[in-house]
């Protein structure tokens, strides 16, 4: 029985340090949903193409070098996104915009894959992936690492949208753009931080990601992840797309040690989107979905 | 007001506006607010008293309008092909129809990002303190998130969102809409006050013509995208057509009585 205690924590606590990565794919969609009200089909695409530049990048320029150098390319790439994708798209029905995330999604993954080719690269950030022994439980170095660096992300995230004169005028546009607008809050200007924010959310996926499953092209596939993390936590909340990642790591893992074995496998991979199901019809909203204010 | 100051504050020059290229909505407005000045935009639903301000502020672009014909001049600067932001920047705030308060903010959040374009910290602070003054009732709700504030506070707020712009002319688009009589007394005498003492001009669209010709010095009246009669509020009080369509009046001071209106139906005259 204690065995299978252990066993369990030693599950939930793995599964909910994978499940903070998830929260990392599934942030990038909520920034950009809260801000423009856009499903951003690309969010995997920029994780690939983040991670590709990076691999790219490393051999010349060494580590440090390269992180600053993606960053700086995928900044680029969101204000060049607002020019030449959003701006001429602006007051279009959503499903226009869209459609046009969905062929920016494709054109980001032929460009990287033209760039830096098509071969799947490993991607060592130079942490060891042996295990922590702490109190009995083995704990994966690099799960740590990437559930501190999603954690410090998050926490400047959260400072920053409310804290700084910019982040107010982020949630502002997020809340009524036309409002947002009419006040001077620059609208292309928004959108192209929240991008750019979006895209370094992307890096930081792409790199714990990439090390986990090596830099190659169904890294852009991890996006189908966060979509049972955005139903569960509210496609519009930043603290419930990390509870949410959380809630699916943990589950899945749990699902895969216990009921796998009893059934013969399979649970573990439509845990999550069952999951999502059950919120779906309960709470349509998610955790902490926008609530809709109606006044009487 | 036709040749009243050399330079007036706002100089709006025959345009014309067209959405999604093929709907004409504006055919060849023009008006002017002086320095200082409040100026009423009279007319009914649909005679383009919005579209007007939105071609002023720029609000268009995001519903797909444009101004094609005509200028439209700030302060001896043309403006009309300038975006929203700049507008804001040049002194020109408009607080849109139907309140549009960033629900999810706080009402104090809201207010700070009236100051967004501002550069200026410290009186920021000064406006934010004297915007609870003018509207005390928004003092008490700061932290509250203006979703669930009430109507008549949520129009204070969109109002006090845009003094925080620190605006040399704000354009207010029916600010009357779906409040009380009496709070629209207190809104209307916050903006007499705005206007006097914060030497804010203002342009001002209302359905509500009665009320809106007791504040203005000057008033505008449109319909179906023209400007079809102008003039001193006092003289437009007067005016028979005036009174006839936008105040609900026949005779000096009376009351309309609805047995004659099978009998008599005044003719507008501007349409002849």
């Amino acid at each position: 029985m204690s065995g299978d205690l252990l066993f369990g924590v030693e599950l939930a606590v793995s599964g909910l340090l994978v499940g903070v990565m998830y929260s990392l794919v599934a942030l990038g969609f909520v920034l950009i949903f809260k801000s423009s009200g856009i499903f951003n089909f690309a969010q995997g695409a920029m994780t690939l193409f983040a991670a590709l530049a990076l691999v790219g990048f490393l051999p010349r320029l060494g580590m440090g070098v390269s992180i600053l150098a993606v960053l700086a390319v995928m900044v680029a790439l969101a204000f060049a996104v607002e020019r030449v994708v959003l701006r001429p798209l602006v007051a279009r029905p959503p499903l226009a915009l869209f459609m046009a995330t969905i062929g920016l999604g494709f054109f980001l993954e032929g460009l990287a894959q033209a760039i830096w080719g098509t071969q799947p690269k490993g991607l060592d950030i130079g942490i060891p992936d042996t295990p922590y022994v702490v109190g009995g439980l083995l704990l994966s170095r690099l799960d740590l690492a990437g559930a501190a660096a999603a954690g410090v992300l998050v926490l400047g995230l959260i400072v920053f949208f409310q804290k700084t004169t910019l982040g107010l005028g982020l949630r502002a546009v997020s809340d009524d753009h036309e409002a947002a607008l009419s006040v001077g809050i620059p609208l292309g200007r928004a959108w192209a931080v929240t991008w750019a924010i979006a895209g370094v959310v992307a890096v930081v996926a792409g790199v714990l990601w990439g090390s986990r499953l090596g830099v190659q092209f169904s890294l852009s596939l991890v996006a189908l992840k966060a979509l049972p993390v955005l139903i569960i936590g509210g496609i519009e909340s930043i603290p419930g797309a990390i509870l949410a990642g959380l809630i699916v790591g943990a589950a899945e893992r749990l699902a895969g040690g216990f009921i796998d074995p009893l059934v013969g496998g399979g649970v573990k991979d439509f845990s999550p989107y069952l999951l999502a199901m059950i919120f779906l019809i309960f709470r349509p909203y998610g955790l902490f979905g926008r609530e809709i204010i109606e006044r009487v | 007001m036709k040749g009243s100051s050399p330079t007036p504050l706002l100089k709006v020059n025959n345009i014309e506006v067209i959405y999604d290229h093929v709907i004409l909505v504006l055919k060849g407005v023009s008006l002017e607010v002086p320095e200082g000045g409040i100026v009423a935009l009279l007319g009914a639903n649909g005679a383009g008293k919005s579209t007007t301000l939105k071609a002023i502020s720029n609000l268009l672009r995001v519903e797909r309008g444009e101004v094609t014909k005509g200028t439209i001049e700030f302060a001896g600067e043309r403006i009309e092909r300038k975006d929203a932001a700049a507008v804001v920047q040049r002194g020109v705030v408009q607080v849109m129809e139907g309140r549009r308060v960033f629900e999810h903010l706080t009402v104090e959040e809201n207010l700070l990002t009236g100051a967004y374009s501002r550069r200026d910290g410290r009186s920021v602070k000064q406006d934010l303190d004297r915007v609870y003054s003018y509207f005390p009732k928004l003092a008490a709700r700061r932290s509250i998130k203006a979703g669930y504030v009430s109507g008549g506070e949520q129009q204070m707020l969109a109002i006090g969102r845009g003094f925080m712009a620190r605006p040399r002319l704000m354009l207010l688009d029916e600010p009357s809409m779906g409040l009380a009589p009496m709070l629209v007394r207190e809104i209307f005498d916050i903006v007499a006050r705005l206007n006097r003492e914060e030497k804010v001009a203002i342009l001002l669209a209302e359905q509500n013509a009665a009320g809106a010709l007791r504040l203005v010095q000057y008033g505008y009246v449109m319909e179906s995208g023209r400007v079809v009669l102008d003039g001193e509020a006092s003289k437009l009080r007067d005016n028979e057509d005036v009174k006839e369509f936008y105040l609900g009046l026949t005779g000096v001071g009376q009351r309309k009585s609805y047995r004659d209106v099978k009998h008599y139906r005044r003719r507008k005259r501007w349409l002849s």
